[in-house]
């Protein structure tokens, strides 16, 4: 980007300079004696021309909306529109979820985001003795279609986009939802959203399981084959780098292990036959914006990168959309403290900030409760203002990537993709993702990374302001929402009302067409669908799973 | 007390939650001091988890819930420890728990109970002073 001779100017200013500050740490040390970032990453005290003369303009950051796609996939990212504001709900029954989300949808709020209970997410019913203690805790409770009719009642389903975080059963609660939308009248190829639908980061970090790898990837391959003909509208599976870092891994882990997973779902499509350019514009991603300002950044442009390399250098798509990194992000749940919970509003507002630096496509921004319990309706609306005053007072908006071109972002930029490509390359050599995660690499390269991080905060090598340092004595309590003890008892005397009012014949009829597929090769998108339609449970159409496909259980490594 | 054996540990994750990221963490803590650790694994029921703890005859069970269902879970492995005669076995628990809470599963018998932000060396120094290795 500079021309030699001032290069070489420039090095020998920075040799000055460097003794400059020598001198000045003689008389006054650095505050610290090693600076580096919260996934320990060190960092040098100036980044200058000289970071960066390795890399060419057009190559390597280019222009938005211009391969490799570092500043942005769009032409006019947030000039033309802002991101999707979208934040994740989901508490109580159908019922309760669905006042939340007229709640957030009059509040401003550009989209629609799903939070499940444990049972739904684990694909068992509030009846199941696995169920117990957990209805909707955690997020909506969903047994079968009449919850889903329920939980979207009075929604502009046709022109606002759903997104559902869910996996094992990701392919059941999209049934479901194509379902409760046609019995609306709103045709399949209208509606637009996402499905979680990612096992294979489940299997790695949020461990939300049900049948081994290798079914896994075909039900999830049945999804992407079916939306890319069907549902066109529909990103069938979001690449979640999310839970990852959740999980405790580096951010650099976080980039290395999401792209990794879209690599082997590219691969499972292409295997069953589909053109790259006919699936991939679908993809869509999911990352945890974290608190290093910067190494988040960084780590967004970095994603878009690699992502759009990755597509065309080894998977020759041809389609501009293949080659698109287009994500969500959440704030880093695992960056809120339960002391000072006040605090969270600030360290969630720097999160944002560094994700719409990022070029995020959607956010969602945690509540300052979201530590303890699920969001008051109150933090819920915080956390929300948090991202309209960043859209539309700060200014930030103003001009595509703001941090292209500075020296540390850059240099941050390159280095975390080198590294991840490296770890890329390992996993490739493993056989690819799914050997890997037989192997339990990832999961234990994360879990050696968050002992390390618990190891620095106890040390106090790392700061977490309430709880490790500007400790208060006294804890001032706030509202927290509880789940209605009551709901588990309402929600099964629900699910048997719906039970006894449906053609049970006709269950038992489709769950055996269900079993038999399941053993050959078709899709199965289209008999799940004949299933929810019928009002199956999800956890009946998941035991038919589970029986023809087996059980995953959690190794239990540490 | 029998001072050649050291202190056995079932780190369980009773329920459907699977955030294990601090299980995971506290059993590594432990076996860095020097006990000897059962690491049962995600979504295990109450009954598996003391099945666990009595076959693998350890001293202490630590729970782990971060996803609301401790109030059923924990007692409910309590309860059935008594039933099997193994309540020597020390039970206490880790997680995210709302205040009111904290009292209601003591009473219920979890004999501590440790929240985000408790460095491990104070938990591995609570199972020191609160567990006797063989029970005794």
């Amino acid at each position: 980007m500079f021309n030699k001779k001032s290069l070489e100017d420039i090095a020998d200013e920075e040799k000055k300079w460097q003794k400059l500050f020598n001198e000045y740490t003689l008389k006054a040390p650095e505050r610290l004696k090693r600076f580096s970032t919260v996934s320990d990453r060190p960092i040098k005290n100036i980044y200058t021309p000289l970071d960066i003369d390795d890399l060419d303009y057009s190559k390597e950051t280019a222009f938005p909306g211009i391969y490799p796609f570092t500043r942005g996939v769009q032409p006019t990212m947030y000039r033309g529109r802002l991101w999707t504001m979208r934040m994740f709900a989901g508490l109580g029954s159908a019922k309760d979820t669905n006042e939340r989300f007229h709640l957030l949808v009059n509040e401003g709020q550009t989209g629609l985001s799903t939070a499940f209970d444990m049972p739904t997410l684990m694909g068992y019913d509030t009846d199941s003795p696995r169920s117990r203690g957990e209805c909707g805790k955690c997020g909506v409770a969903i047994d079968s279609l009449k919850d889903m009719e329920i939980l979207f009642a009075g929604l502009p389903i046709d022109k606002i986009t759903t997104s559902m975080t869910i996996n094992p059963p990701a392919s059941i609660l999209w049934a479901m939802y194509i379902a409760m939308a046609e019995n609306r009248g709103i045709d399949r190829r209208i509606i637009g959203g996402t499905i979680q639908n990612d096992m294979l980061k489940e299997f790695i970090a949020q461990k939300t399981f049900m049948c081994p790898p290798k079914p896994s990837m075909r039900l999830i391959t049945d999804t992407v084959e079916f939306g890319t003909k069907e549902v066109p509208r529909w990103n069938t599976i979001s690449i979640s780098g999310y839970h990852i870092r959740e999980a405790g891994s580096t951010a650099v882990q976080e980039l290395a292990f999401t792209l990794a997973d879209g690599i082997a779902y590219v691969e499972a499509a292409l295997e069953r036959g589909l053109d790259v350019d006919a699936f991939a514009p679908r993809l869509s991603f999911f990352f945890n914006s974290h608190l290093d300002f910067f190494e988040e950044i960084a780590k967004f442009r970095a994603a878009r990168r690699m992502w759009s390399r990755i597509m065309k250098e080894r998977f020759k798509a041809k389609d501009e959309r293949s080659l698109w990194l287009r994500f969500h992000t959440q704030t880093a749940g695992c960056s809120l403290t339960a002391q000072q919970p006040y605090n969270n509003v600030i360290r969630t507002s720097l999160e944002a900030l560094a994700a719409v630096l990022g070029g995020t496509q959607s956010l969602h921004t945690n509540s300052l409760d979201e530590v303890l319990a699920i969001p008051t309706e109150e933090a819920a609306t915080i956390a929300l203002r948090t991202q309209q005053i960043i859209a539309e007072e700060s200014g930030v908006a103003n001009t595509i990537d703001p941090l292209g071109g500075s020296f540390f972002v850059e240099r941050l930029t390159t280095d975390m993709e080198e590294e991840a490509f490296e770890y890329i390359k390992k996993i490739d050599d493993m056989g690819g993702m799914v050997a890997a995660i037989e192997r339990n690499y990832p999961q234990m390269e994360i879990a050696d990374a968050a002992y390390q991080y618990q190891l620095q905060v106890d040390s106090q090598e790392k700061t977490v302001v309430g709880v490790n340092k500007y400790v208060n004595e006294e804890e001032i309590p706030i509202e927290i929402l509880q789940i209605d003890e009551e709901l588990e008892e309402k929600q099964i005397k629900w699910l048997n009302e719906v039970k006894e009012n449906r053609d049970n014949n006709k269950v038992k009829e489709v769950l055996e067409k269900l079993g038999e597929a399941s053993q050959g090769n078709s899709n199965l998108m289209p008999v799940i669908i004949e299933a929810v339609k019928a009002y199956a449970t999800e956890q009946e159409i998941t035991d038919v799973f589970r029986d023809v496909f087996g059980v995953y259980r959690d190794p239990g490594v540490y | 007390m029998n001072k050649e054996r050291r202190v056995r540990v079932l780190v369980a994750k009773p329920g459907l939650d699977g955030h294990d990221r601090g299980a995971r963490i506290i059993a590594r803590a432990y076996r860095d001091a020097g006990f000897e650790v059962v690491y049962s694994g995600l979504h295990q029921t109450p009954e598996e988890v003391v099945q666990a703890a009595i076959q693998e005859d350890v001293d202490m069970i630590g729970l782990s819930s971060l996803a609301g269902a401790h109030m059923y879970l924990f007692p409910r492995v309590v309860e059935l420890l008594k039933e099997k005669n193994a309540d020597d076995i020390v039970v206490c628990g880790g997680g995210i728990f709302p205040e009111e809470d904290i009292p209601k599963l003591k009473n219920a018998g979890i004999k501590e109970v440790f929240t985000p932000g408790t460095p491990l060396t104070e938990i591995v120094n609570w199972v020191k002073e609160n567990v006797n290795p063989g029970g005794v």
